[in-house]
């Protein structure tokens, strides 16, 4: 890893017109990190969705508009809980430190 | 039934890799999971290509299920323990449909694939080799599974339960927010049924949550004890998960899992559907 990666996986080939994408990255000391496990809250810190980290520690959600919160648990780490806007037709792209 | 003879912990099972008695199982919806490190002698079973029927929506039939778990060295006299990601829901549906077709010692691994690498517990990508096996299954045991006629009487009568996210209960998402945006043709709920998430049963290392607090997250959703129970969600997986609280964690009577859930009943004509975040009439 050169640490070049600053946000979410690749978009191209998916058409976000009508998603509400929330994607990232979860990084430790500016590396990132590949065994973390993502975890997308809505408006009422309910459960909606839980993905593992890729091996470059990158993440997606296909998310509706509104109001999100990205509750990152990873070995040997504090949870941690970032706060994140979606809306259609954009992608909101969050970087998570651990 | 009770944890004692359904669940058991990570260090159950560090302690019993080397047992013969034991079959670990990871069972995932994410084909490359295993791949990439599994729990070391742990075989992997496919949800969707070893355990659908790929032509009829369905799973496997009982002759397939034999000489799959044949193939792969099981027999009749092993204690299957079933682990996998998302939080044990694919775990929990093989589990459910094992019992489905009669196997006597299968356990569930608290906290499935998440716990085991949240602890940094020893993955490996070697595949173990198991001599062929001959596993015969027993008749479904159709006490455990909900069909739609089913459903739409138990209306109003049983007790239903909905255990996807609030957001697809009101019909606001047709699918979980990793999967995509596919299945149901519309979106909303099976009448009376209350949502009660499968999430609010684990906590957040996907461990299931005490049975003290169990009992009260449905009591307070107003599950009755006294009545019949169906749970329902997309696909039927994490309605696996949650009859397996109710069924094998809890010991409700006569519950039973809906597993064409909301993919067939919100595809079905001539059945009523209530949108919004209330429960809607009988």
């Amino acid at each position: 890893m050169c640490g070049a990666i600053t946000g979410g996986p690749s978009l191209e080939g998916v058409d976000v017109t009508n998603q509400a994408v929330i994607q990232g990255v979860v990084l430790r000391e500016g590396q990132p990190v590949g065994n973390a496990y993502v975890r997308l809250l809505d408006r009422n810190g309910e459960f909606t969705a839980e993905v593992p980290t890729s091996a470059t520690g990158q993440f997606r959600f296909f998310a509706a508009p509104g109001d999100w919160t990205l509750r990152t648990l990873a070995p040997r780490a504090e949870v941690v809980d970032s706060r994140v806007v979606a809306a259609k037709g954009a992608v909101a792209e969050v970087a998570v430190s651990i | 039934m009770s944890r004692d003879t359904t669940l058991v912990s990570a260090d159950w099972v560090e302690e019993h890799l080397d047992d013969p008695n034991v079959v670990l199982i990871e069972v995932d919806e994410d084909v490359e999971a295993y791949d990439k490190g599994h729990i070391p002698g742990a075989i992997k079973l496919d949800w969707k290509k070893d355990l659908q029927d790929g032509v009829r929506h369905d799973f496997i039939s009982k002759d397939r299920l034999e000489k799959l778990l044949s193939e792969k060295g099981v027999s009749n006299d092993h204690t299957i323990v079933l682990y996998g990601g998302n939080n044990n829901w694919f775990a929990a549906y093989a589990y459910w449909y094992l019992k489905y077709y009669g196997h006597q010692n299968l356990r569930l691994l608290d906290g499935g694939r998440k716990k085991w690498e949240l602890d940094s517990r020893e993955l490996t990508d070697e595949v173990p080799e198991r001599p062929a096996a001959t596993y015969r299954a027993q008749e479904p045991n159709e006490d455990i599974r909900a069909y739609r006629d089913e459903v739409v009487e138990a209306i109003g009568v049983k007790n239903l339960i909905d255990v996807r996210s609030p957001d697809e209960y009101a019909g606001r998402l047709l699918a979980p927010a990793h999967l995509p945006q596919e299945a149901a043709q519309i979106g909303g709920h099976i009448p009376t049924a209350g949502n009660v998430p499968w999430s609010k049963a684990a906590n957040d290392d996907g461990t299931f949550k005490s049975d003290a607090e169990l009992e009260q997250l449905y009591t307070e959703a107003g599950l009755d004890r006294d009545k019949d129970t169906i749970a329902y969600c997309r696909i039927g997986e994490r309605s696996s998960h949650t009859w397996f609280v109710l069924s094998e964690l809890l010991g409700y009577r006569n519950v039973k899992n809906y597993d064409g859930s909301w993919s067939e009943y919100g595809s079905l004509r001539g059945v009523p559907v209530a949108v919004g975040d209330e429960p809607g009439e009988a």
